[in-house]
């Protein structure tokens, strides 16, 4: 038992510092500082930087062109990404449909599909959530009907996350309605080029536009994008859920998100002392710290596990899940009511990146106090995407408990 | 970083719980805490020929020289056992103090004797009304030509009645919370003028006030005065701290395993009552628990002797305070989910429940150590 950093992992971070500060563009930096908006162009170049670099996906295996990364160089590396405001990379293609095509795919798809993700060429998001089926996933019931070498799809997929930016999306579709819900689901890579895929933005409730509807009225899709075997997508998009629930903890993340929090308290006061001086908001923070100083080692726990025994993430990821979401939840609401009155201005038009506030505003309003109100909204989906706190506890009762 | 055990150390694991399953079971442990003394003599002396007395203290006085995850290894057991013996008090708090302590002679005179099983020692520190704060002490401390005499009053000296000496804190110098104005002493049991009023604690052990009154002791005897005892003390009480998360570790996953047994086994409606969500979904509450307890218990144990002060506080204080609190969460809702089964003192649920209850409110709560961890990370952004 030992929490200390060996010599490598600890060259290894700044080697990683150092790249971070030499190649973040000074203007993503700011616009992350500030909480304003990342355009695709932000995300697809950083993907591209750290491309070149050889870092374009760490934790990959080496024979797909990863970095073979251990969980701690993962770990150090999300900490200093997060800690150095560099974008986040986007996990749709490279940790959730890559691990499904490493491990069901077939050598043609490998080709095709992961160099290009690796590249940061190809966008990919999430087709699971339909209409009538969210934390029922399994009754899903968007069609891929087999006709010679081509599905044809129909149906409708939702709560897709930045399709509107998507080049791919992973599908779960229906082939079969025999036996079981579960039996009857394939894995399908469609082409968001396809005529008859269209995409509907979704506005949420921080007034943004992050996810869409996505419709599919007879998409052709060719049977050479089906990975692994017709109606054995269950088993996939349980094995893709584990690791989409592996990261949703951004242990890296809410430790930037703690600093900050801490900043904006010193800098508020109260009685004419800093927030963070005040008993009452102090407490509120040193809780949230203590769980997520918990998460971190539970988090090296369990993912350490996982690679010692060279097993793919299990169910124990759904702890991770809870907490951590709990935790971005949490931080971003002490991020806001730390503003107190401040908090109430709600300035769409300040999350462009050459906001400037009127000069009255800005005597009490900090530029980055505009994005705080829009996060904590947005952040209340954490508990409810990727299977929500209460799906994670069916799935811990299951899988872990035996209940 | 590795979270792994040793070799070693999952030897020593296997080694308790054959004690245990053995030596120790509920009932056994139920007619130890009926007994005069409160715990076994026959298990202390099976402690010492098993090494565990010797195992955190320095080689140089016939200890193993392990470090604070051994002490995990140990006192998770202690937990899943609710072993009733004083290893915490003389082991890890006064044996850790003693052998931090600058006086070559009286560690050797103690710590050998620790190791053999034949001493043992308890901490009198706190005093009436003054909660967790070491330094908020009126006993005071008189120096005369032979030595020192000390007066006051010590409350709630866990592990008293059996202890051959003790670790007085006293004032030469100073009010009643001057930080630095304290010394620590050694004090045998029988002395003149010191007396004993001894009880029964929530979780079944012993306990007493002290009544010191012109107790004499020679000036040898001054285990350290001023910054360096309140450092001693400090490190001390850290240390057992730590000790006291592992042993809550130890507690809450026995408690699980209970309760999950019971959701399984115990029927209503016709079915077992682990089909029900509304349990199901607490008993994965507590699982979650147990595991992020499980994580602050090594963060606790992996900066026990940490020499950077500033960083074993937030590392101890952090995770007694969230252990004390989760803990509380888990021990509750195993009553809970027991039923009117959880109430008894029958199961060993109920005995649980009130250890975890016990080290909440032993060598700081909650809420003092939440303040603790606070002020210890305090002044880092002040960049802003």
């Amino acid at each position: 038992m030992d929490l200390s950093y060996t010599a490598e992992e600890q060259a290894f971070r700044a080697e990683v510092r150092a790249f971070l500060e030499a190649e973040v563009p000074e203007e993503t930096r700011a616009k992350l500082r500030l909480g304003r908006r990342l355009c695709k162009d932000d995300m697809v170049r950083w993907q591209k930087t750290l491309h070149r670099r050889g870092w374009g996906a760490g934790m990959w295996p080496k024979r797909f062109g990863g970095g073979g990364w251990s969980v701690v160089q993962q770990y150090i590396f999300e900490e200093e990404s997060a800690a150095a405001s560099a974008p986040p990379q986007i996990p749709f293609g490279l940790r959730m449909v890559a691990p499904v095509i490493m491990t069901f795919g077939n050598a043609a798809q490998q080709q095709r599909f992961l160099p290009r993700i690796i590249a940061g060429e190809d966008w990919w998001c999430q087709g699971y959530s339909e209409p009538g089926s969210g934390s029922d996933l399994a009754s899903l019931r968007m069609s891929a009907l087999r006709q010679g070498d081509h599905y044809l799809v129909n149906g409708q997929k939702t709560w897709n996350t930045l399709g509107q930016y998507a080049d791919w999306i992973f599908c779960l579709v229906r082939t079969s309605n025999e036996g079981r819900p579960q039996q009857g689901i394939s894995f399908l890579l469609i082409d968001m080029k396809t005529p008859g895929v269209s995409v509907r933005p979704i506005i949420t409730l921080d007034g943004e536009h992050e996810i869409n509807d996505i419709f599919f009225e007879s998409v052709p899709v060719p049977v050479a994008n089906l990975v692994g075997e017709e109606n054995q997508g269950w088993t996939y998009a349980k094995f893709l859920l584990n690791y989409e629930r592996t990261n949703n903890a951004g242990v890296g993340h809410c430790k930037r998100a703690l600093t900050q929090l801490k900043m904006i308290a010193t800098a508020q006061s109260i009685n004419g002392r800093p927030l963070m001086e005040d008993a009452r908001f102090r407490d509120r923070i040193a809780q949230v710290e203590l769980e997520l100083m918990a998460l971190e080692i539970t988090n090296l726990r369990v993912l350490s596990a996982f690679a010692r025994e060279d097993r793919p993430p299990g169910p124990e990821v759904s702890a991770l899940k809870v907490k951590g979401s709990e935790i971005v939840q949490q931080l971003a609401e002490l991020k806001m009511r730390a503003l107190g009155h401040d908090a109430l201005p709600y300035l769409r038009e300040a999350l462009e990146p050459d906001w400037v506030p009127n000069p009255l505003l800005a005597t009490h309003y900090p530029g980055w106090a505009s994005s705080l109100s829009g996060q904590y909204f947005n952040l209340r989906k954490a508990t409810i995407y990727a299977g929500s706190t209460e799906i994670q506890k069916n799935v811990i009762c299951k899988m872990i408990l035996g209940l | 970083m590795d979270f792994r055990y040793t070799e070693e150390q999952l030897a020593l694991q296997e080694t308790l719980r054959r004690f245990i399953a053995r030596d120790y079971d509920f009932e056994r442990r139920r007619a130890l805490t009926r007994s005069g003394s409160g715990f076994s003599a026959d298990a202390w002396a099976q402690y010492a020929e098993l090494g565990l007395l010797a195992l955190p203290l320095p080689e140089d006085y016939g200890g193993l020289g392990g470090n604070g995850v051994d002490v995990m290894v140990v006192m998770e057991q202690v937990g899943r056992g609710l072993l009733l013996e004083p290893y915490l008090s003389t082991v890890v708090l006064c044996g850790g103090i003693i052998a931090a302590c600058g006086s070559r002679d009286l560690k050797q005179q103690l710590l050998p004797a620790i190791v053999a099983g034949k001493l043992q020692i308890a901490l009198a520190a706190y005093e009436a009304a003054g909660r967790y704060d070491l330094s908020h002490l009126a006993s005071s401390a008189v120096q005369d030509k032979e030595g020192w005499r000390l007066t006051g009053r010590k409350s709630v000296v866990l592990d008293a009645p059996s202890a051959d000496f003790f670790l007085v804190s006293a004032r030469p110098r100073g009010s009643a919370a001057d930080l630095e104005g304290l010394a620590l002493f050694l004090v045998p049991r029988e002395t003149a003028g010191l007396t004993l009023h001894p009880y029964a604690t929530q979780s079944g052990g012993r306990a007493a006030d002290l009544q010191l009154s012109d107790v004499h002791v020679e000036a040898a005897a001054v285990i350290g005065s001023g910054a360096e005892a309140l450092d001693l003390l400090e490190r001390g009480v850290d240390a057992a701290a730590a000790a006291l998360c592992a042993e809550a570790a130890g507690i809450v996953s026995a408690l699980n395993e209970a309760t999950l047994g019971y959701l399984k086994t115990r029927k209503q409606f016709g079915v077992p009552i682990g089909v029900f969500q509304a349990l199901q979904h607490r008993m994965a509450d507590m699982y979650i628990a147990e595991e992020q307890i499980r994580s602050m218990a090594i963060i606790a144990a992996t900066h026990a002797e940490d020499e950077d002060a500033l960083a074993r506080r937030r590392a101890i204080s952090g995770a007694k305070a969230y252990i004390g609190q989760a803990a509380r969460f888990v021990g509750q809702q195993a009553v809970q989910l027991h039923g009117a089964m959880g109430m008894v003192d029958d199961l060993i649920v109920s005995h649980y429940f009130k250890r975890l209850t016990m080290i909440d409110m032993t060598l700081g709560d909650t809420d003092f150590h939440l303040a603790r961890f606070s002020d210890a990370g305090r002044g880092q952004y002040d960049a802003a």
